[in-house]
Formats: C-alpha cells, structure tokens, sequence
C-alpha cells in the first residue's frame, strides 16, 4: 500500500473486512465466553471424575432450604436475563431512562442471586462442609462444591460489578449501547453455566 | 442482533423462550425426585441442560442472528475440546474399584 493511498483513503479503507461482521470488543467478548466456557467444563468434569471414583460421594442436598433456594435463584438468574435483554434493546433505541432501570433490575436480582448463594454455603458451612472435610463422606465434596459454586458466584458478582459500570458510564454518555450490548453477553453466559451446575452440582446429590 | 427499539416488544418477543428455560428447569427439579437410576438422571439431565444452554445461546446471545461464521468458528471447536475431556472416565473407574479414599 503506497503512501498517497492510505492519505487519501486512511488505514480503515484498506482493511480487510470482518468474516464475522461484529465489532472487534463483541468478538472479543465471544472468544472470552468460549474460553471460559471451556474452564468451567474443566472444573465440572474434574467434579464428575472424583464423584465417580468416590465410593462414598455424600448426597447432602434436601428439598428444604437447599433445593427450593436453588429453585428461587435459578428463576431469579433467568429472569434476569430477560431484564438484561430489555436493557440491551433500550440502548439501542438511546432510551437512557429505560436502559438505566432495564440494568438496575439486572444488577438487583443478581444481587439476589448472590445473597441466595451465600445462604446455601452459610448453611453448608454450619453443617460441618469445609474445603477437605464434611460429616458425611468424600473429603473431596467441599473442594469440588465450593469451587464450582464459588468460581460461578465469583463471576455473578464480577458481572453485577461491570452492570454498574456500564450503568455510570453509559448514562454520562461515555459507553455506548455496544458496551451494554457486549455486557450483557457476559450476563446471559453465567446464566448458561448455572443451567449446567443446578443438574450437576445439586440435583445429582439429593438427600432421599 | 435486529433491535426493536421497544423494550416491551423485545420481552415479548422472547418470552416463550423464557418460559420454556423456566420449564426445563422445573422438568430438571420435577425428574430429580423420581426413581430415576442415577447414569440415567444423569443422561437426562445433561440433555436438558444441552437444549436449554443452546436455546439461551441462540436466542438470549442472538448467536443464531449473527452471521454463520462467527457460530461455526465458536461451537464446534468448544463442543470438540469438550468431548475431548471425556477421556478421563475410564481412569475415574478405574481409581473406583482401587477404592483409594475409603477409610
């Protein structure tokens, strides 16, 4: 490329055009999502190799608290994503009020969600689980229960922190609706890992 | 993604897919408490779950209305390193019939 051309046409005339036809932070978003996708398969299959190895893996989940609160935050996540999509669309219409409450009600039920969580490892905690002991069998169970949640209610938390930002930001005009619409990428993926640890994780070890 | 512009329109448009991620969810819940063998729960879990990620990926992350080239350059290579995972089952048996965390 000569030099009178990129004067007359810039860099951005001769660059090769996106086989995606996304935005750069979008595809960004995607392949972050793909990889952490492939992280949280890790962990869960790492989970089902020592539940299956274990001959005494505990099933210490009971209809009440653990699995109705499981049942609340699973609504809670889903509905949230539903919020997250009205928030998205806000934005692209430049509907700054609606877009603002569509990610406050995002924000707020994944606070919820948090909040529920804690309360089923607050419970868990007070029952005896720790990292590498429980009162029931396989040492393992805390470490695996706890990653897997953890790691999930650690990117829940993540996501409720980035809302916010997107929030300020996109009301003072400085992000835009592509950053809304990237976040709530993000936001719609934990509730796709949920959907995998709920089965997993819970309904697999029900207390009979 | 095709945007409305009307919030009230695009929750509406995606509700049925709200409502049928609400139902995979309660089937999940309802199929747990039966007596179910538990490779079979399992089974059935792990299919439930597939649909319901998928239907959220297609409709909820709009991977359905981006161009095919961005999906066949995502799902296959994740879903292959996925299966690829599978291998270690049969040293998950294996370490089974050691038995080396009983007591």
């Amino acid at each position: 490329m000569s030099e009178s051309n990129l004067s007359t046409g810039g860099h951005a005339a001769y660059m090769e055009e996106s086989p995606y036809a996304i935005p750069s932070r979008k595809l960004t978003m995607w392949l972050f999502i793909i990889s952490d996708a492939v992280t949280f398969g890790a962990l869960l299959f790492a989970y089902g190799y020592v539940r299956a190895a274990s001959p005494d893996w505990p099933a210490p989940f009971k209809f009440s608290p653990s699995i109705l609160n499981v049942m609340i935050m699973t609504v809670i996540l889903i509905t949230s994503s539903l919020t997250m999509l009205g928030a998205v669309d806000a934005a692209k219409a430049g509907d700054k009020p609606k877009t603002m409450r569509f990610l406050f009600s995002t924000m707020l039920l994944g606070a919820i969600f948090a909040g529920l969580h804690l309360r089923e490892w607050m419970g868990l905690i007070h029952e005896g689980v720790r990292l590498f002991q429980n009162p029931w069998g396989s040492s393992l169970f805390g470490a695996t229960f706890f990653s897997i949640t953890g790691l999930h209610l650690l990117h829940v938390i993540s996501g409720i922190v980035a809302l916010a930002v997107i929030a300020r930001g996109y009301s003072r005009g400085s992000l835009s609706a592509g950053h809304v619409e990237t976040t709530g990428l993000y936001w719609h993926f934990v509730d796709v890992v949920w959907m995998f640890v709920v089965p997993m994780v819970y309904l697999l070890n029900i207390a009979r | 993604m095709g945007s409305t512009g009307n919030s009230k329109n695009v929750i509406a448009k995606y509700l049925p897919v709200y409502f049928v991620l609400l139902a995979i969810a309660g089937a999940e819940f309802y199929l747990a408490y039966q007596n179910l063998t538990p490779i079979k729960l399992l089974a059935v879990l792990l299919v439930m779950a597939i649909g319901g990620a998928a239907l959220a990926v297609m409709y909820f992350m709009h991977l359905g209305e981006e161009r095919r080239s961005l999906f066949l350059t995502l799902i296959p290579a994740t879903i292959f390193v996925l299966l690829m995972m599978n291998m270690i089952w049969s040293d998950s048996f294996r370490l089974l019939h050691m038995r080396p965390f009983i007591k």
